[in-house]
């Protein structure tokens, strides 16, 4: 039996990217306001998980040609490698570095490195969430 | 600042997540591995050495002062315990490079061996109680995976219910901490017992530690140990090994803390209890290892009759006992990991795991009969191997403080480890093999290093326990005089 799902199709193809969007903005709200790298990630993560409901694995693989287990490991690697980067620097382990740079076209910025922590938080929700689904929907 | 503290936790987590990269190069893994483990080695070295010249060490994570950030102190007892479980670590992952096989290699198995020892190292070095939290789910989902890996029937069986009981204990850890931050407002340990001291311990606090007595206890063994059997035997060796040698350590580890440092005024309910406990598992283990036919069971039962001797320890609480504890819990790393990996072994070449199935194997491995037979020795106590010097020192602290019960208890349950293990010797190693030298399946060599080391550890501890005198005597004190570490943590700024 074909499934007719023109109108969930039509509708995700919209709605991912208000999804990812918000996981965008949560992502970086983050800093100073309620969200982060976990939340943000989750989001991202629950956008990445529509896509694999509305079309088939196939068609989502050949956009996305990543080993969700290998996002995962990278961003543990990323926020660990944040952490640790204050060893070199001869400062307690975790320490962060934020200034504010004058960069072209955007005006005065607010740089951190906590950014980079976060992103990595934020890679490792979503490779494992996408992972775990795929897990349980291959499993027949 | 010390950084070199967090090292022992950092390390394997990053080597871990760069060897899932690395997954299909299995010997590239197994180099990473192994150097991962030696290097964590010899930094616990170091930190040792440092401890000594300077006193306990702390690192507040991003230079938040205690009590308000998270911290890993480093004192004897603790890294004494890294050091042993990344020496035993070590070893493990020498025995499963030839016995583990191609399927578990590529499954994964070496970054989540890295993933427990990082959270066996955390749970020992972390400083706040809600990151040792953190630290026992790490080392548990490292378990689960771990205990399940490979999905056989059995393995997924007993994995259920070692989940299960996991989970509920962690939950009821959670509720401990609620309870525990709702009376105290407060989570660094060192600040615990600062203001468990300044409020005097009364009962609504002694209720909030028994609530950690029981959370403990499912996770160390003591007494609520019933899931232990079953989900100990069903891994690969050398995750048994790891397992039997590591996380019931770590429970006791949380045991000593708890009732030493956090909660120590109120010896008569507390200790009183985990006494009766620690004689009540010294009992239930001597019938399992008495009932036991297979060397599986005889092994698991073995593990939980020294968990109720080193609690006997605790439920005594002076500061001899403190040193035999720490002794035997070094020694029993050690040998708890030689006597799986030896089971194991036995398994492996005679596809047998009944004892009275084997028989003779000491003709055809006669090195192989005589490390059993080293082991067994060690595991009973006798000098000058490594289990003797903790029994004395343990044995010294319980008639000083008049528990002559839990003394004939723990002693007692030193003749029925011999008689289990001495059941094993006799019908399987001694007598007519049935195997004959032309079939003889052999060890492989990796497997035979492991077990040479590990042999070496033994006798050194036993012969050099002076020389790990300083050590296991500073660590002893620490434990016994909670006053040191406290003011270690929150009356110097370094």
């Amino acid at each position: 039996m074909k499934v007719n799902d023109v109108i969930l199709k039509s509708v995700v193809r919209g709605v991912v990217f208000i999804v990812f969007t918000l996981g965008m903005y949560l992502f970086f709200a983050g800093h100073n306001a309620p969200g982060g790298g976990f939340i943000g990630g989750l989001v991202l993560g629950s956008g990445i998980v529509l896509l694999y409901l509305t079309y088939d694995i196939e068609t989502v693989h050949k956009g996305m040609p990543f080993d969700f287990k290998k996002v995962a490991a990278f961003g543990v690697l990323l926020a660990t490698g944040s952490a640790i980067a204050s060893l070199f620097f001869n400062v307690p382990f975790l320490t962060q570095a934020d200034g504010y740079y004058n960069l072209p076209l955007l005006g005065e910025k607010h740089l951190s490195t906590v950014t980079i922590f976060e992103a990595g938080v934020a890679l490792t929700v979503v490779g494992t969430l996408v992972t775990i689904i795929l897990n349980i929907s291959e499993d027949e | 600042m010390n950084n070199i503290i967090v090292l022992p936790l950092i390390v394997p987590i990053i080597t871990a997540t760069l060897l899932v990269f690395l997954n299909n190069n299995i010997k590239l893994q197994r180099i990473v591995s192994l150097i991962t483990m030696i290097f964590v080695a010899c930094i616990s070295v170091v930190l040792l050495q440092l401890i000594q010249t300077e006193g306990i060490l702390r690192l507040d994570f991003s230079g938040w002062m205690p009590p308000f950030g998270i911290l890993f102190v480093a004192d004897s007892f603790s890294v004494l315990l890294v050091l042993t479980a990344s020496i035993v670590t070590a070893v493990c992952l020498i025995y499963a490079f030839s016995t583990i096989g191609e399927r578990h290699e590529k499954m994964y198995f070496y970054p989540f061996v890295l993933f427990l020892i990082a959270g066996v190292n955390g749970s020992f070095l972390t400083g706040d109680i809600f990151n040792l939290f953190v630290c026992f789910e790490v080392m548990l989902l490292a378990s689960y995976v771990l205990i399940a890996l490979g999905g056989g029937k059995m393995q997924l069986r007993e994995s259920i219910k070692y989940v299960l009981i996991n989970v509920v204990a962690s939950w009821m850890f959670l509720v401990a901490l609620a309870y525990l931050y709702g009376t105290l407002k407060t989570l660094n340990m060192a600040h615990i017992a600062q203001r468990v001291a300044e409020a005097g311990q009364d009962p609504l606090l002694t209720v909030v530690s028994l609530t950690f007595l029981v959370v403990f206890g499912l996770k160390a063994g003591l007494l609520l140990f019933f899931w232990l059997p079953g989900s100990y035997s069903v891994p690969p060796t050398a995750v048994q090994a790891l397992f039997a040698a590591l996380l019931t350590k770590v429970g006791m580890y949380a045991l000593f803390r708890t009732f030493m440092l956090m909660f120590p005024l109120q010896p008569e309910i507390t200790h009183t209890i985990i006494g009766v406990m620690a004689g009540a598992t010294i009992i239930a283990g001597c019938m399992g290892a008495f009932a036991g036919r297979d060397v599986r069971t005889i092994a698991t039962y073995n593990v939980i009759i020294s968990v109720g001797f080193i609690l006997v320890a605790l439920a005594v609480g002076t500061e001899d006992a403190m040193a035999g504890a720490v002794y035997y819990l070094v020694h029993d790393m050690l040998g708890k990991a030689l006597l799986f990996l030896l089971i194991g072994t036995m398994i492996l070449v005679t596809g047998e795991v009944v004892v009275k199935n084997m028989n003779g194997l000491i003709r055809i491995y006669p090195l192989f009969g005589w490390i059993f037979f080293i082991m067994m020795c060690a595991l009973v106590g006798i000098p000058p191997l490594s289990g003797f010097i903790g029994k004395v020192l343990i044995g010294q602290g319980a008639i000083e403080t008049e528990s002559y019960v839990l003394l004939a208890l723990a002693f007692g349950s030193s003749i029925i480890v011999m008689y289990s293990l001495l059941r094993i010797f006799l019908a399987s190693f001694f007598g007519e093999t049935s195997i004959n030298e032309e079939d003889k399946m052999p060890i492989p060599r990796g497997a035979m290093a492991s077990f040479i080391i590990l042999a070496i550890f033994i006798i050194g501890l036993g012969v050099g326990a002076e020389g790990l005198a300083v050590y296991v005597n500073d660590a002893a004190y620490t434990l016994s005089n909670p006053s040191v570490y406290i003011d270690a943590i929150l009356n110097t700024n370094k």
